[in-house]
Formats: structure tokens, sequence, C-alpha cells
């Protein structure tokens, strides 16, 4: 079987226009749902605060917990069904650093109004403001970090515009998906920053097939145009930029649809990620290559 | 071309016999992290400037004493917690030369400045000698939190300092995570104090406290509703005795009541002081205070030599065990405070587990189907090498200790749909080399050696983040770094030398004019 009878000759460079509107659009409507929603949504690894998920044995008001919860002032809280209707997630601003177990105080808050042998306490994440801080900077050091580690490899295997033109796809990517997940509403936590490096690394791995085979076919020019050969390096391993894009995405959605509610956003971002990583390396990290070139030819 | 063929076939069965031998039985070999198995982390810090302030407290007091002791009269002593530093007033300046000779004995203290009517005296503690306090209270503190942890009974805690000032607790399946918070974090301050019976609480409450005396307060707590009552007690601020020279703690109950008591010992020197204590101040009231929390104030009956004394209050035997663990493995030096915690429960990490595998059968029966109906016969050497893949993650998992935890089964899943990248990319060099007419021999060869490089530079990038992300990581993302390095690793080597092998051990047993790929 193959995904594609002959070979193909699909003129992606002639869709850098569209392709750089429609990237654009999609930045720009992630930028500007991160601006009203008042930046990006931290999860409490990064904010602080406190989580508390809770099972119940039968499907409980989300009302009535509010009220059972005012009854310990921990401060603004947000409640919320997670996976089931039985499970129910609390978040709360505040962390206590005291000694106190603050899910088990959830839980007995919760006394007068449900019979507190049915609610089962799940799990607890409470992080500091001060470990959240730390957090918060540890994640973009890494993120950076891992940005400039690529762009070293990248420009000693190839030449520093290849690695420029990589980072911009990669910072697209990253761009793309964070909007995503400000239109989704989903929070920041670090296993998001987790997949972030991931999709980075992931990103990177089809452009670098692309951009291995266009140093190829360089070394072998003849008569085409770089633009040309750029196209047909694309082509070339077109099919196997789907296959690999495909089998991942196989088993990211498997991971979507069954892995469950707590890496239900990490499987969230992963899907995204790859969509627009396979996307970015087909028409984006190429359209600098191009760029570069056109302006080294006009400077002759 | 296959003479090393015996050999590499060799090398492939010696390292998946290891792997195996190294993972089997899973269940003992592969280390769940907190999250898959249930239990807590804790990150504490310790408030090292408390046991800076008490120690300069304590210091105060015993140059206090050595001043007495010389006949000089002071004044004030006073101990400074902002500058770290002790003021001495003295009443009489010949009285200066003296007491600049008994500092001479506290060598970690610096003579700073000198009061100008010559009457007073500021000494600054040392900065090496606050370090050594501030280590000393981690130090001592991890010991402590270890010796209790280890009276309270949870197989393989983990219990380590963390940068300068804080401690990781890790207890995997505790199955009370708030009575684990109390008596971890207790600070087990036991303090002997006498009731100051001179002077009326009443007027101490309304705002005249006496210089010497300081208002504490039993804490009750109704297990049931969690409301709090207080009840205020005026005690000396002097502490008589304390806990540091406890030799025991221990359940006992009440032969009436059958209520639960902690039974103390103190040794020789403790037992002495109780005794005088004791002998000096019948009928009078001796409040037994913990972190500042009165438990009782019993009077006085008698003289009590021999080191006894006991805490009652209206304990659970529970809450008396406890007490009694942190009794006895002694205060901490300085209090903790939580700065982290993450408690999973032990039914949502068995159902992250099913869920997780759930994923992974899910996730790799697709991309089975998917390379079989794709790239036929071909398509199943390089399933071949995605299960030794898997079996070799899973002994580098066991080799290396690390914990398998639910983002890193998430790193399983994704190793097992990148792994068939570097096959994919390897197939379709291939089917290329056919296509423009080359035998099958040499379309294998070539589709190897040209995808190789490519293979490489494409896996590197993402070993890259992976290792930035195992330095950045805690806990589950440090398992999810480690998984997807070792399967990045591990697919280059089954996709790349496992698949050629498998190939080159066809060919060599039959001619092939064409291939099913």
């Amino acid at each position: 079987m193959q995904l594609f009878k002959n070979e193909t000759h699909f003129d992606f460079m002639g869709k850098i226009k569209p392709a750089m509107v429609f990237s654009s659009l999609l930045i720009l409507v992630g930028l500007i749902s991160i601006t009203i929603s008042g930046g990006l949504k931290y999860g409490i690894d990064f904010a602080g605060g406190t989580l508390v998920q809770l099972q119940f044995k039968n499907p409980p008001d989300i009302e009535v917990i509010r009220d059972g919860l005012k009854t310990i002032g921990l401060g603004d809280s947000t409640i919320q069904e997670f996976g089931s209707k039985k499970d129910i997630l609390i978040r709360v601003e505040k962390s206590e650093e005291k000694l106190e177990a603050v899910g088990a105080m959830v839980r007995r808050s919760l006394s007068g109004e449900f019979n507190i042998e049915e609610i089962t306490l799940e799990r607890v994440e409470m992080v500091g403001p001060k470990v959240g801080r730390d957090l918060r900077e540890k994640a973009l050091l890494s993120i950076l970090y891992a940005i400039i580690g690529i762009v070293i490899y990248i420009s000693w295997r190839f030449e520093l515009q290849y690695a420029i033109a990589a980072i911009i796809a990669l910072i697209h990517d990253v761009l793309v998906t964070m909007g995503a997940f400000s239109i989704f509403d989903k929070e920041f936590t670090l296993v998001i920053v987790a997949a972030f490096l991931t999709i980075i690394g992931y990103s990177l791995n089809d452009t670098i097939v692309v951009f291995d085979r266009i140093r190829e076919n360089l070394r072998r020019k003849g008569k085409f145009s770089t633009t040309d050969i750029i196209n047909a390096s694309i082509n070339q391993t077109l099919s196997r930029t789907l296959l690999t894009s495909g089998t991942t995405l196989l088993v990211v959605v498997a991971l979507f649809f069954f892995g469950g509610e707590i890496i239900h956003d990490f499987s969230f971002a992963l899907l995204v990620g790859i969509f627009i990583g396979t996307y970015s390396s087909i028409f984006i990290a190429s359209v600098f290559l191009v760029y570069w070139d056109s302006r080294r030819t006009a400077h002759r | 071309m296959y003479k090393n063929l015996k050999w590499r076939i060799l090398l492939i069965i010696a390292l998946v016999l290891g792997a195996v031998a190294l993972a089997y039985p899973l269940k003992e070999k592969i280390a769940l992290g907190l999250d898959l198995q249930g239990g807590m982390h804790l990150v504490l810090e310790v408030k090292v400037d408390k046991a800076v302030e008490a120690s300069l407290e304590r210091l105060a007091d015993d140059i206090k004493r050595d001043i007495g002791e010389e006949d000089l009269e002071v004044d004030r002593i006073k101990a400074i917690f902002d500058t770290l530093q002790i003021n001495i007033r003295m009443v009489d300046e010949v009285d200066l030369p003296p007491v600049k000779k008994v500092m001479e004995s506290y060598v970690f203290f610096k003579l700073v400045s000198e009061d100008s009517d010559g009457l007073g005296l500021v000494y600054q503690m040392d900065q090496d000698q606050v370090k050594q306090i501030q280590e000393n209270a981690v130090s001592q503190g991890l010991e402590t939190i270890r010796n209790r942890v280890d009276q309270f009974g949870v197989s393989e805690p983990t219990i380590q300092v963390q940068g300068e000032r804080r401690i990781l607790v890790q207890l995997p399946g505790v199955k009370d995570p708030e009575r684990a918070i109390n008596l971890i974090g207790k600070t087990a301050r036991l303090e002997f104090k006498l009731v100051d019976e001179e002077n009326s609480l009443q007027q101490a409450l309304s705002g005249s406290i006496p210089e010497e005396s300081e208002i504490l307060y039993t804490r009750k707590e109704n297990k049931e509703t969690g409301e709090v009552t207080k009840e205020p007690y005026l005690l000396k601020k002097r502490t008589v005795l304390t806990g540091e020279t406890l030799t025991g703690a221990e359940v006992r109950f009440d032969g009436d009541f059958n209520e639960p008591y902690v039974a103390l010992n103190f040794n020789s020197v403790g037992a002495m002081i109780f005794h005088e204590v004791t002998r000096e101040n019948i009928r009078k009231r001796l409040a037994i205070v913990l972190d500042d929390n009165v438990y009782s104030a019993p009077v006085i009956q008698d003289a009590i030599p021999g080191g006894r004394a006991q805490i009652t209050g209206q304990f659970t035997s529970e809450d008396a065990r406890d007490l009694a663990i942190v009794l006895r493995a002694g205060a901490l030096p300085a209090p903790v405070v939580i700065l982290e915690n993450r408690t999973v429960g032990p039914s949502l990490g068995q159902d992250s587990i099913n869920k997780g595998i759930n994923s992974i059968i899910f996730g790799s029966a697709l991309v089975v189907i998917f390379i079989l109906i794709y790239y036929k016969l071909s398509g199943a050497i390089a399933v071949t090498a995605l299960s030794l893949n898997i079996v070799l993650l899973t002994g580098a998992l066991a080799y290396f200790g690390a914990a398998l935890t639910l983002p890193g089964i998430a790193g399983i899943i994704l190793t097992v749909g990148m792994a068939i990248d570097a096959n994919v990319l390897v197939f379709e060099r291939i089917r290329e080399e056919i296509k423009i007419g080359k035998t099958v021999r040499a379309a294998i060869e070539a589709g190897f050696s040209k995808a190789f490089r490519t293979i490489v530079d494409a896996n590197i990038t993402t070993f890259i983040a992976a290792v930035v992300l195992f330095q950045f990581g805690t806990g589950p993302i440090k398992g999810f770094a480690i998984t997807l390095c070792i399967g990045i690793a591990a697919s280059m080597f089954t996709a790349v030398f496992v698949s050629r092998t498998i190939f080159d051990g066809t060919m060599s047993r039959k001619k092939l004019d064409k291939l099913s790929i």
C-alpha cells in the first residue's frame, strides 16, 4: 500500500502566501484570546494553590459543595466535574503553608451536607506561592535551554540558517498550541510544559527530515532553483512525514480517549502540537530557507 | 556482507534476555511512582531563622548566667533577632572590662559597638556560626523526620534534603495522609513551665501581661465538627525543663477509665531538675506545653523523684501513640512549613494504571494494524522491532531504577508512535531505491545507509528536549523524560540495527526478487 501512487508534485512553495496568512491568523486568534483572558491561565503548579479531587458515591450538587466550602474560608474556589459527575475537582486559591491537611479539611467541611463516608479523597495537590514562582522560572528556562541546545545542534549539523528556520517553525508551533490552550480554557501545569518540550522535539523531528533531504538534493542541484529543490524535497518526504505523524497521532488519540482525566490536557497539547508541527515542517520551516536564498542571490 | 550476522543475532538475543532478566517479574522490578501506587509527596521548608533565633536566645541566657556568676550587675541582656546581636547593658561602667572578659569565651560573638555612655556593649553573631546553625537545623530536622517516619511504619519512604533548606518526604501508599502530616510536621518542642499564680489571668487577658509571663492556650479540637475551643493560661516565660532530657515516651492506659496517656522518662539530668522543681513548688501548678499549646497544668502534689512524668489530655489512643512517637524521635530544631504537597489515593492510582495500560494496548494495536497493512511483511519486521523496543525499554527502566509514572506511561505510548518513524524513514527510502530500479539487496543496503543519518539527526533533537526536561522536572515529569530518553535510544537501536539484522537474516537464506514492502 502507498499513500501516493506516484511521486507527488504539489507546489508547496506556491502556497507560501496563503500558509503565512493562515498561520498569522492562528497565532493572532490565540494571542487575542490570551489577552482577553488576561494572560495564560496558570494551574496550581505555577500560580500556587490547592487542588482537591473528591469522589462521591452519588453525583453531588455543585452548589451544595460550594456552600459547604464557605464554612472553612479558603478563599476563592472553583468547583468542576472531572471526567464524570461523581468526580469533583475543587481548586482553591489559597495554599496553606501551615501544617494542615487541606484535603481532609475540605472533605470534613462537607460533612453537614453529605454523608462523609461516601466521599473519597482521591487527590490533593498543594503548591505554595514560593514554589509556584520557582517552577514558573524553571519551566521558562527549560524551554529556553531546549531551544538553545537545538539551535547549537542544528547549526553544527546543518548551517545556522537552517537552525533559525527550524526555530521559527518551532516558535510558531508553541504559539499556536498556547493559543489553543487559551481558547479551550485549559490550564498551564508542569505536565503541559513537558508536553510543550515534547512538541518542540517532535516538531523538529519532521523539520529535520525535510531539511536533510533539501541538503542532499542541493548537492546535485544542477539547473534547478532552490525553490524547486525545496519543493521537490518536501514532496519526496511527504509520505514519510504524513505516515510518522499519522502513527504518532494514532497513539496520542488513544491516550486522549483512554488515558483518563489526569493526562487529558497533556494529550490535548500533544494532539494540537503534532498536528501543527507537521503542518509547519511542510509550510513554515522551508519558507525561510527560500527567503534567505533569495536574499543571498539578490546580493550577488 | 552477512559475515557478522551470527554475532549481531547473538547480541540482540543477549540484550533482550538481559532486559527480560532485569525486568522480570515486572511487579517487583518496576517501581511505580507515587501517582500510580498512591502516596504522599511533601516538600517542607525548614524555618532555619527560627533555629538561629532560638540559639541566640539560649546564648543570651548563658551569658546572663555567666555574668551573674562573676557577681557583676547587669541592667539587661537582650537578644536582637533582626540583626542577630546581643545587647548588654550594665549598671556601673567599672563592670564593663570584666564583662568583656566573660564574652571572650563566646568566640563566635564579635564586639561591634559600645554605647556612648560607656554602659552598653553590642555583640554580633558570627556569620559562619549562623550558617552552621542553619545547616544543623536542616540536617537534624531530616534525622528527626526520618526517625518519626520509621516509627510511623511506612515501607520504603524517601526522605532527603533538597537545596539548602528544603526536605523532601515521599511516603508511598500512606493510608492516612492527614495523620502523616501531623506526625512529620509537628515541631514537638516540649516544655515545662510554671503557672504564674502571683498575677491575675484576667488582667493579663485585658492587656497588662507581666514582663516575665506569657499567655498560652489549651487548644481543643472537636474531631467531628472541626470546632476549636481555647482555654487561656498565664505562664512564667522561663522554661524549667525541656524535652531534650527525655529518654522515653510511651502510651499507657489509665486504670480507672482506660484513658490513654503518654508516660515520659527523663535522663539523670532531667530527673534531677524535675525533682528540684517539683520539690520547690509544691501546691503550685506546672504546665506541660507542646509547641506553645498547653496540654495540661496539674497541681504539684509532692516532690517527684525518679524522672517520671505523664501527659494527659483527651486523647484518642491514636493521638497518644503519635504524640509518643514525636516525643521519642525528638523535637525538630526549627519549625517546618509545607511548600508542596501532592497526595494521591490508592484507588485513583490503580485507575490511572488501568487507563494507562488500556491506552498502551489501544495505541499499539492501532499502530501495528496500520503498519502491517501499509508495509505487509516488512511491516511485520517493524512490528518485531517495536516489540523488542518495548522489552528493552522496560529492562532499561528497571536497570536505572526509574519509577514509572503516569506521564511515564504517556512517554511509552509516545515511544511506540515515534519508534515507527525510524522504520518508516528506512522503508520509504527502500521503496524509492526499488523504484529507480535497484535490486532488493541493493535497495535495502542503500535504504538503511541513507536513512541512518536522518534518523540520528531527527532523534537527537527530541533527545535534547527530553534531557532538558529531565533536568528541570520533578517526580512524574522526570519519569516522562526518562522513558522518552530511553525510548528514543532503544528505538534507534531496534529500528536500525534489529530491523537490518532481520532483513539480512532473511536475505541470507534465500535470494529475493521482490520485497514485500
